[in-house]
């Protein structure tokens, strides 16, 4: 665990902290963005921050870019408080999800630009610039494409200048706002590849926001599920997709359907039907008795022979999906339709009757 | 040779005309491309028409009238020491005033964009007066303002500073009239200017500084150069707002409408005209070098 995420400290002692946020709050006006954020990547770490749209996380991440100043809280690279520095000295690469590429500058320009605006001291002669940019640019593998204006450039070019651009000046921490918004699939899902592939050969220690769960869960070393200004959890990916602590990560996260249900003390009432206590505590997930919501992705609900102790449920609909199928079954009267996985080879129809059993329980107070 | 004028520079010679920003974003006729969006002829004709009976042969009457004269004759009205002395005040001065406007325009363009304070949007208003004004309005003010006992000119005399009725004089009048044309072309450059692109170059350590002159700078220098145009062309062709403040002054205060307007009144009618061609063409000259200028720039932005 390199995370550790409201005051749980798991293992401060392994690795060093490249970003720490303390109780970081930001608020515009009467809205709060941020209403209290702890968080430490570790150096070397790939870590996304994922969320629904205006849940903070594009705004924690200016924050600690330093585009805008916290109402509270403080910032720490590695271990140097950063709360106050101002942009130009906290030495990070901002990727815009827009890019923000000098429209009026070459590709070998745009990236030379951060050492070419160095103090004359700290300006390394031009042919070391040159030497740089050329490179950066066998690195993002635009070799050749240096005079190119970025209005001649296709969209994931752009987006591998402007990270060239932020990997110029050698900052301490890359920040990536929805690197692959504006680019459609099948660049996406290259590019995604591309940059993990860069950040192992790398290591730069890298921050980067997503509304996009699928590209949070594979390219991170770590997420951090963000909600109204606040983190929910941070885990890899495994543990999100697995264990969410939250109601709101479990509804999050996964094609999950949320029904609701009751804790009892025979144990959890869902709809018609009755999961004996057993099981629930099996699952590890017993809770008090009361109102409760339960979660229920496909593969939670699987089908078993009809002598085992399972729930029995009606067919509604099949669907063919990938190499199998899949059957919407109802749970109860007014509940939505839950998926299940039907193994491979087999089929059923509408109005068939099967036995189901929960392979997971995801359930949470309401 | 008529018709190549077309496309811009007329406007600037003659004063009351100027004025429409349509002066730089009218793109070059190409005949041959073919639209699949009709309404091409009906369009095309009536721009010409329009432009021939508005613009093209009040022109070209002038020319035809000062060619009486012989293009020697031309020569010798303008190269006479009074008239070269009045072009001289007009294009230097206006060229003066214009470039004064074109490096603080945009500081104002800047200001009433960038920031939100009260009263803005009534210095905003503000900045439209020096358009919107009657030129002698604006010239009666003007001299009333810097005359030794003025307001401003009040202020300067003790210093023997004199601004009404010295070629100064001219110079603030032209900047007076010139101001709304670079601010009002500017600003929504600057409006539109992503704001991600400056941040972008603080994040790469970039003062403040750099980022306005690297970043900034470079992406409204197009439309720095249209207001510039624009105000240049509105300054040749100024008229009302001068002849107040200037003191009229022959070798000295006096402009070439001005001058233009003395031969009139002495039936000198191919004299003045020979005066209003040699600016027709100083003009073209000066506005086809600025949109050429533009031109490049706009290429080295990548975006037209």
């Amino acid at each position: 665990m390199a995370i550790s995420s409201n005051g749980h400290a798991a293992s401060e002692a392994s690795g060093t902290v490249a970003i720490r946020t303390e109780g970081l709050a930001k608020a515009f006006g009467a809205t709060a963005a941020l209403a209290g954020v702890d968080l430490a990547v570790e150096a070397g770490e790939l870590v996304a921050l994922l969320g629904p749209s205006g849940s903070g996380k594009t705004t924690l991440l200016r924050v600690v870019a330093g585009l805008e100043q916290p109402t509270g809280g403080r910032i720490f690279f590695g271990g140097e408080d950063a709360t106050f520095v101002p942009v130009q000295a906290r030495r990070v690469g901002f990727v815009f999800q827009s890019y923000a590429l000098f429209k009026h500058m070459t590709v070998a320009e745009n990236i030379a630009y951060g050492l070419r605006v160095r103090p004359r001291r700290a300006r390394p002669p031009r042919d070391a610039i040159r030497r740089r940019v050329g490179e950066l640019l066998d690195l993002v593998q635009l070799a050749g494409l240096e005079r190119r204006f970025p209005s001649q450039l296709s969209g994931g070019q752009r987006q591998r200048v402007a990270l060239a651009r932020a990997l110029a000046v050698e900052p301490k921490v890359l920040l990536l706002d929805e690197p692959f918004g504006a680019l459609d699939a099948q660049v996406r899902r290259d590019l995604r590849r591309w940059l993990r592939e860069l950040h192992d050969r790398t290591g730069h220690t890298t921050l980067f926001v997503t509304h996009d769960q699928d590209e949070a869960l594979e390219l991170a070393d770590r997420v951090a599920i963000m909600h109204r200004g606040r983190i929910e959890q941070v885990g890899t990916p495994d543990e999100i997709y697995d264990h969410p602590a939250t109601a709101f990560v479990a509804g999050f996260v996964g094609d999950a359907v949320r029904l609701p249900a009751a804790a009892e003390a025979a144990g959890l009432r869902v709809g018609a039907h009755m999961i004996p206590s057993p099981v629930v505590a099996a699952n590890g997930t017993r809770r008090d008795d009361g109102p409760a919501v339960l979660f229920v992705r496909p593969h939670d609900l699987v089908p078993v022979a009809d002598h085992v102790h399972g729930i029995a449920v009606e067919i509604a609909a099949v669907r063919r999906a990938g190499s199998g199928h899949r059957a919407e079954v109802m749970l109860g009267h007014g509940l939505p339709p839950v998926d299940v996985v039907l193994p491979a080879g087999r089929t059923a129809r509408r109005g068939d009757r099967i036995r189901v059993a929960f392979a997971n329980l995801r359930v949470f107070p309401a | 040779m008529i018709p190549r004028m077309a496309s811009v520079p007329v406007q600037a010679a003659s004063g009351p005309m100027t004025g429409g920003p349509t002066l730089t974003s009218v793109p070059p006729i190409r005949l041959r491309r073919r639209s699949a969006l009709p309404g091409f002829g009906p369009t095309l004709g009536f721009t010409v028409l329009y432009l021939s009976l508005v613009v093209l042969v009040p022109l070209a009457v002038l020319v035809l009238r000062a060619s009486g004269l012989g293009l020697a004759g031309v020569w010798a009205v303008a190269m006479s020491p009074r008239v070269l002395a009045a072009l001289q005040v007009s294009f230097g001065l206006s060229l003066a005033a214009a470039t004064v406007n074109a490096l603080l325009g945009p500081v104002v363009a800047w200001g009433l964009t960038r920031y939100h304070f009260p009263g803005r949007r009534l210095l905003d208003a503000i900045v439209d007066l020096p358009f919107a004004l009657p030129t002698a309005v604006a010239g009666i003010a003007l001299a009333a303002v810097w005359a030794p006992n003025g307001w401003i000119g009040g202020l300067l005399a003790p210093w023997g500073v004199q601004v009404a009725y010295t070629p100064l004089g001219i110079f603030v009048a032209l900047v007076f009239i010139g101001l709304p044309f670079v601010v009002r072309t500017v600003q929504p450059v600057l409006a539109d200017l992503d704001r991600e692109i400056e941040e972008a170059s603080a994040t790469l350590g970039a003062s403040r500084r750099q980022t306005v002159w690297r970043v900034v700078a470079p992406t409204v220098l197009p439309a720095v150069l249209t207001g510039f145009a624009l105000a240049f062309g509105r300054a040749v062709g100024e008229y009302g707002s001068v002849i107040f403040i200037a003191g009229n002054m022959p070798f000295r205060s006096e402009i070439a409408p001005l001058l233009i307007v003395v031969r009139l009144e002495e039936f000198d009618y191919a004299g003045a005209t020979a005066i209003a061609t040699v600016m027709l063409g100083i003009s073209f000259l000066m506005l086809l070098a600025v949109n050429l200028l533009q031109a490049w720039s706009r290429r080295r932005l990548g975006h037209v």
